[in-house]
């Protein structure tokens, strides 16, 4: 079966984020670029799968600028066969990305969607569960634990409470959460193989997908500072302020 | 303009993030409140009971024994015609089955709000909350999930609304509930309690913890992690606040052996007073602690523990 595994470019999740003085977003000029840490998860478990026996192709796919190809060839490097970049400068945003993602998994007909619970950029946690529903699959988010069985899927998914079990029909779309597996760092040769695998670009046009984003941006802002308190020192002192001055306990 | 929001109840009422996310709504206009599962017939009259609510629609079935995504979001569809909004509270259930309903409606989802501007704009934490976003949605339909800790819980008591069964939809079927493995605790939910004390790396074994124990017990606090924690098998998922764990703001939140990484923070900065117990004076989370100590945790709970008792 295939595997078709989404990939997001997102600002570094080690880069202190600074938001724009005009307002208009968050500095990313300069700023180190990575992967989606959630979709080198969905990679590595592609990879597993392939590995295993389970999958034969994995299909990279990335979304966004002509620089997103990089991400793609990082996939590339940790195991994934081929990739597709949809190359645009529009602001995409999750309903634009599932369309395209259909489209594509129309084409391709993948069995499973592997794809990243969360991109640590926008946070909205939406386009695996929308894609689902624009083909009509199943899915499974928030997935500790996937195991292929046949026509079924088993995905033991991060819930409020704990963790629940479901079985999907397949094909299916999962999303990752960060204890699936703990992703590979990609080997010298790999990356140096990873440059001949092909990379398709197409353009959103081609997949008849309008991506213009349905949320305007009317202003993005610095969230209220927290100003560092005062150290206490010792116990005894802390809990008589927790109780005296700040009146909490 | 009239606003349907799928509530989440246990046995002991409406949970606290949806009656948050029902104070997000009233925001909006008039508000109707759907509950489903199976003998949901209390949880309705629960629901009936929250102030400002004037219509509860009952979805009782096995098809919504287990708040499965596929069903749920196919009945949201179902009620979409009558409502100009669509919210959830942003929890396990709310985040798999919103987007899914919005995508249906061809809608972009508004995920995890912490304001409400006006009917079409919202504010919402990016980059782990290190920058608000205003943002206006020109759907028809606005499918919108709801960070709890921004909005404080309308009452459990108060309203007396109508009860009245929801059209049946269809149930896709591609999906089926196996099996749970909840966590077991007297104690508060994170995301309810007033108090949270929570353990990171510098607790060194999931043993440990029972450190906590006797203090929340005395705070009357929940117990929360760090992934680190979380991740070394501490203690298990669902203990952790975070970016992509669970958002809390409790009047007092304690964090113990945890260095503050901006996923940490994200989940715990709005807290009302912040305390850090941490050996390294130079960690993080002193920056945004009100209360800082620099010590040996493991010297500091057991005084802590004392002190309480004292
Ligand atoms: C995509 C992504 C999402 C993430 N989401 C989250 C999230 O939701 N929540 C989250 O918490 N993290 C999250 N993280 C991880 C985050 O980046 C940090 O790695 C994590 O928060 C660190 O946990 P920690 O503070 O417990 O551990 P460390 O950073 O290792 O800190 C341990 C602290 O304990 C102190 N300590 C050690 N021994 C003692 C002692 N005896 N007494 C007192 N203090 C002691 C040390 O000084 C140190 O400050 C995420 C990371 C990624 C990449
Ligand atoms: N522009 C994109 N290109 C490729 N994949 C994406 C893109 N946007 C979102 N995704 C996928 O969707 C997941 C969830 O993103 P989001 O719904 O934006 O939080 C990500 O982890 C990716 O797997």
């Amino acid at each position: 079966m295939k595997i078709l595994v989404p990939v997001k470019r997102v600002v570094d999740y080690n880069v202190k984020v600074r938001v724009k003085s005009d307002g208009t977003g968050v500095e990313t000029a300069g700023v180190k670029m990575s992967m989606n840490p959630f979709d080198e998860i969905a990679v590595e478990e592609a990879v597993r799968l392939k590995e295993k026996g389970v999958a034969t192709e994995i299909i990279a796919v990335s979304m966004g600028v002509a620089q997103c190809g990089e991400t793609i060839r990082t996939a590339l490097a940790m195991g994934a066969d081929r990739g597709i970049l949809v190359e645009t400068d529009a602001d995409l945003q999750p309903l634009a990305v599932a369309k395209m993602l259909k489209v594509l998994v129309d084409r391709e007909q993948p069995t499973l969607v592997v794809m990243g619970k969360q991109a640590i950029d926008d946070d909205m946690n939406a386009t695996g569960q929308m894609l689902a529903a624009l083909l009509g699959w199943a899915q499974g988010t928030f997935a500790s634990k996937v195991a292929i069985e046949g026509d079924k899927a088993t995905v033991t998914r991060e819930i409020d409470g704990g963790l629940e079990t479901v079985a999907l029909k397949l094909p299916a779309v999962v999303t990752t959460d960060l204890r699936l597996n703990e992703p590979r760092y990609a080997s010298l040769p790999n990356i140096m193989k990873a440059r001949k695998k092909p990379i398709e670009t197409i353009k959103p046009a081609d997949l008849g997908v309008d991506p213009a984003p349905r949320l305007t941006v009317i202003k993005v802002a610095e969230p209220p500072k927290r100003q560092a308190g005062k150290k206490v020192g010792s116990v005894a002192e802390l809990v008589a302020k927790l109780k005296t001055e700040a009146k909490v306990i | 303009m009239t606003a349907l929001v799928l509530l989440e109840h246990d046995a002991q009422g409406i949970k606290q993030p949806s009656r948050s996310a029902v104070a997000a709504a009233q925001k909006l206009g008039e508000v109707h409140a759907l509950v489903t599962g199976t003998g949901v017939r209390a949880a309705a009259e629960a629901a009936a009971k929250l102030p400002g609510i004037s219509k509860v629609l009952v979805a009782d079935g096995a098809d919504y024994a287990h708040a499965l995504a596929e069903p749920l979001a196919a009945l949201l569809v179902a009620l979409a015609p009558s409502y100009d909004h669509l919210l959830a509270a942003a929890t396990a259930v709310g985040k798999n089955v919103m987007p899914r309903a919005a995508a249906l409606l061809d809608s972009q989802p508004i995920s995890d709000i912490a304001g409400v501007e006006d009917a079409d704009t919202f504010i919402r934490p990016i980059y782990a909350g290190n920058a608000l976003a205003t943002v206006k949605s020109s759907d028809a339909k606005k499918v919108i999930t709801v960070r709890a800790a921004s909005f404080d819980p309308v009452a459990p008591e108060g309203g007396s609304a109508a009860i009245a069964d929801a059209p049946a939809a269809a149930n896709p079927g591609t999906s089926s509930f196996v099996s749970a493995e909840l966590s077991k605790s007297e104690r508060p939910e994170l995301t309810a309690a007033r108090v949270v004390i929570s353990g990171g790396r510098g607790m060194q074994a999931g043993e440990n913890f029972k450190l906590l124990d006797p203090i929340a017990d005395a705070l009357g606090a929940a117990v929360g992690a760090s992934r680190a924690a979380v991740d070394a098998g501490f203690v298990p998922n669902d203990y952790q606040v975070g970016q992509t764990g669970k958002i809390v703001a409790p009047d007092l939140y304690i964090a113990i052996g945890i260095s503050g990484a901006i996923q940490h923070l994200a989940g715990m900065k709005d807290s009302k007073v912040i305390v850090a117990i941490n050996k390294d004076e130079e960690a993080p989370i002193f920056q945004v602690a009100d209360y800082g100590l620099v010590a040996d945790l493991f010297t500091a709970l057991p005084e802590l523990q004392k002190e309480l008792a004292g």
